[in-house]
């Protein structure tokens, strides 16, 4: 029987949007984009040039500190542009499909008769490393350490977060050939969400953990936490679950298949549902048609706590599951904000009404309040005044507000401390999301992550 | 309505922004505009949606739960003052004089505040911050009505630079604003803030209630009677002479500072920052209980006399220890911040108060100096309640 973990401190955010269990058609874009800052902490050297043919799989550019950690095409076609920016940084490697998805062919691996090492180098070399990251730092695992234990969480809790569930179904045993590689590095730690009977439960070769509870529970930090907290010293990988599908069908069929499950959601989405895309993929065909008109639009790779903003026809970063599209509001003017109910607005607080309309009682009468989302602020940037109000949406044994304190200070020791080990950006998003200072806390924890990794490594 | 305005907010902007006629002057503009409305700066990066709480409405949580006791206190100087000279007026006219007393302290404590917080958000130019909102509103009741208003806005200057903006402004102070306010107060004039003569105003108002006070009156506050009583046993009383209970300090039409003397008022201002979630039902549970248990062990095995014989449920209800605890003490900048933390915080505060009222003979009350004393405290229970979790830290590490 699994262990079961129950969480009590977090926040489900009542967004609108969420995605019904259908895959809707949609045709895959002429675009591509590979991004080297959604791989955070990456120096790439590129190794195609403008006008080169690739096929999926085709390495496009590697990782300076360790040179047979590629970085692939995930569509065949060749490449239309390199865009670079100050001091000739890449900014993104466009590559234009040729719609044909021809496959890099690798020698299907046996897995049996490989070692973990080899796994490893194997991984680097189709492209598939960065599926694997590591805390501490949150940054792309380092290939050359030894893991305490790999990391899956199975199930998002996010704001209308796909459900993996049905985003897996039919497709288990590439997912179980993928813990069977990981597995034969380190442990296996699958975090199941409670109650759900099929299909993460059966998965073998893993040790299987059950969570119960709010936002962020489904987030790999906080459960790392509870099962095996990161020490000083420590390293232990994760990956998501959509990405040990890519590993999975690698050691399958020896391919590098990049292709996944998206789901559109938010409240400015007209039917909020799955689509098949590729990793990279331009969004715009995904998105065109399907999306309520309103004055201003933001689109979200990820969710609305930890994505990416990016345009209309952006490019999807590589570890995104899902589109969220918001209205912006930068054209709300609301008068005396401080002072009038504001009944559609939501808060944790009891300042506004919103408490009252989330009581059972009132749920049961009016049914489910639909609150107005839109990504102001909606509010000026102050030092930090209230206390409390992080620990309540952070299920770890750490004082966040010491901690975000040790790193707005920059004091390395302090953070060490106070376990900026274990802490990823993304377990402090609800953290910004409640704190009536309005501090930009992932921005926070990210930049004293990255300091931390120069000064001590 | 609102678009006329927005739009009229709209033509000023380029004034007040960088290069206009008034470029002076942006925070103040600033200021006012996110006062009409609500920013609407979006975000960039990091989370996309924001909880609607923001500093401003935090504060102003505070401010109307301070309103109960700004309104009872001036009905109940206009109250003191026509018992004092003995004439028996209607409802209405009690708090007219009450009114008229009191808005001048509350007028003064706001535009010397907020002057200076205006001038030096522009100098660094920052946003304005909305601290004051709160500290401008409280000075007025905790200091006795006749404090003479120059006094005030000397205080006021000297807590908003000194004990606020040197640290850095909203959220950086070690002290209460407030409490420093009174507490210049208190060591720079003592004989303005001390003795029988400060807590009602007998004078005239704006030449409203004249006369002349009755031969019986007597302005020491309930405290006061306490403090320089020869015996162990003493028998309170209000200002003309009537004897005093429990219930009088409950209800609190009875002379003391502006808005410190009535517990229903500020229950019902601590019903709604407990509601609201701004202040900690933790600390605020935990003065009262530190003060009744250390009260309760005075009059059970104290010295004797009347400060320790005062009963344990008096000491909670008379002078400013609700009010203390409701709205001083629950100030989260100048608190301790770790829960843990706050149990410790709050009971020692309570406890200190008791303390300085029954064992130090210079001064009747003790509430302020005792929240002074423990804002000092306060980072370093916090320091041990955090150095706990570092050490559960590195021995789970030590564990493997």
């Amino acid at each position: 029987m699994a262990n079961l973990i129950k969480t009590k401190r977090g926040l489900n955010i009542p967004v609108n949007g969420r995605p019904i269990e259908i895959i809707g058609t949609s045709t895959l874009p002429k675009e591509f984009a590979l991004i080297p800052d959604n791989y955070h902490g990456i120096t790439p050297k590129l190794l195609v040039k403008e006008g080169d043919e690739v096929k999926a799989g085709t390495p496009v550019f590697y990782e300076k500190q360790f040179p047979g950690m590629n970085f692939v095409s995930p569509v065949s076609g060749k490449i239309k542009a390199v865009n670079r920016g100050e001091r000739r940084k890449i900014m993104s490697i466009i590559i234009e499909s040729d719609e044909k998805m021809t496959y890099q062919e690798f020698d299907k691996p046996d897995l049996t008769r490989l070692t973990p090492a080899e796994i490893i180098n194997l991984l680097q070399q189709v492209g598939l490393w960065v599926c694997i990251k590591q805390r501490p730092y949150d940054v792309i695992a380092n290939p050359t350490t030894t893991p305490k234990a790999i990391f899956i969480s199975t199930f998002d809790t996010a704001p209308l977060a796909p459900n993996n569930d049905f985003v897996m179904s039919g497709q288990m045993a590439d997912f179980q050939t993928g813990i069977d590689a990981l597995a034969k590095i380190a442990t296996v730690q699958l975090g199941v969400r409670y109650g759900k009977k099929a299909p993460f439960s059966t998965v073998k070769n893993a040790v299987i953990t059950e969570y119960d509870g709010p936002h962020p529970v489904g987030n790999v930090g906080i459960q790392i936490n509870h099962v095996s907290p990161v020490n000083k010293g420590e390293i232990v990988w994760t990956a998501n679950p959509q990405d040990v599908l890519f590993i999975g069908r690698f050691f399958n069929k020896g391919i590098v298949d990049f292709s996944r499950l998206i789901a559109l959601t938010g409240p400015c989405v007209k039917s909020p549902q799955y689509y098949h895309t590729i990793v990279g993929a331009n969004i715009e065909n995904l998105v065109q048609g399907k999306i309520k008109s309103c004055v201003s639009h933001r689109f979200i790779s990820g969710n609305v706590l930890t994505g990416i903003k990016v345009a209309g026809n952006g490019f999807l970063d590589p570890y995104a599951t899902q589109i969220t599209v918001l209205e912006e509001g930068n054209n709300t003017h609301e008068l005396l904000g401080w002072g009038m109910p504001r009944f559609r607005k939501f808060s944790v607080s009891r300042t506004y009404f919103t408490a009252l309309f989330e009581t059972k009682l009132l749920r049961k009468l009016f049914g489910n309040m639909k609150y107005k989302w839109d990504t102001r602020l909606m509010g000026g940037k102050r030092a930090i005044i209230m206390s409390g109000e992080y620990d309540k949406v952070l299920p770890m044994d750490i004082y966040p507000e010491f901690l975000f304190k040790a790193m707005i200070a920059g004091n390395i020791d302090k953070m060490e401390a106070l376990g900026a080990y274990e802490i990823a950006p993304e377990d402090v998003a609800l953290c910004e999301f409640v704190c009536t200072s309005k501090l930009p806390l992932q921005q926070i924890v990210r930049n004293s992550l990255d300091i931390m990794k120069k000064e001590l490594e | 309505m609102s678009n006329k305005l927005r739009k009229f907010v709209d033509k000023l902007k380029p004034h007040f922004s960088k290069g206009g006629k008034f470029e002076k002057l942006h925070s103040v503009f600033d200021g006012f505009e996110t006062f009409l409305f609500v920013p609407n700066t979006t975000s960039k990066n990091g989370t996309h949606i924001h909880d609607a709480i923001d500093s401003k409405r935090t504060m102003i949580m505070v401010v109307m739960a301070l309103v109960p006791a700004l309104l009872f206190g001036m009905f109940n100087v206009g109250y003191q003052h026509y018992l004092a000279i003995g004439q028996e007026v209607g409802f209405w006219d009690k708090f007219l004089f009450g009114l008229l007393a009191v808005l001048p302290t509350v007028v003064v404590s706001y535009v010397v505040g907020l002057g200076i917080e205006f001038i030096i958000a522009q100098i660094k130019g920052h946003e304005i911050q909305e601290g004051f909102l709160v500290t401008g509103f409280l000075i007025p009741l905790i200091v006795p009505v006749d404090t003479p208003l120059w006094m005030v806005a000397v205080a006021t200057a000297f807590a908003v630079i000194f004990a606020k903006e040197v640290f850095g402004g909203t959220g950086m102070n070690i002290f209460n604003v407030a409490l420093v306010t009174r507490a210049f107060l208190f060591f720079a004039y003592p004989t303005f803030m001390s003795g029988d003569t400060v807590w009602v105003r007998v004078g005239t108002t704006f030449g409203l209630g004249g006369g002349s006070v009755v031969d019986s009156y007597s302005g020491a506050t309930v405290l006061g009677q306490i403090s320089v009583s020869p015996t162990s046993q003493v028998a309170l009383t209000d200002i003309t002479g009537n004897p005093l209970g429990f219930w009088d300090g409950f209800v609190g039409l009875i002379p003391g500072s502006v808005g410190e003397t009535s517990v229903i008022a500020i229950l019902l201002g601590a019903v709604l920052l407990l509601f609201t979630g701004v202040a900690s039902w933790k600390t605020m549970f935990s003065v009262f209980a530190g003060g009744a248990l250390i009260a309760l062990l005075f009059n059970l095995f104290g010295p004797d006399t009347a400060a320790a014989h005062f009963p344990w449920y008096n000491h909670l209800v008379f002078g400013g220890f609700a009010f203390g605890a409701v709205f001083m003490a629950t100030d989260p900048v100048t608190s301790a911040r770790t829960e843990t933390g706050k149990w410790i915080y709050g009971a020692l505060i309570g406890a200190m108060a008791i303390i300085i009222r029954v064992l130090n003979p210079g001064y009747p009350e003790g509430m302020m100096l005792a929240i002074l004393l423990m804002n000092i405290f306060a980072p370093l229970i916090d320091y041990y309640v955090v150095e706990a979790n570092i050490k559960r830290r590195l021995k789970r590490a030590g564990n493997k």
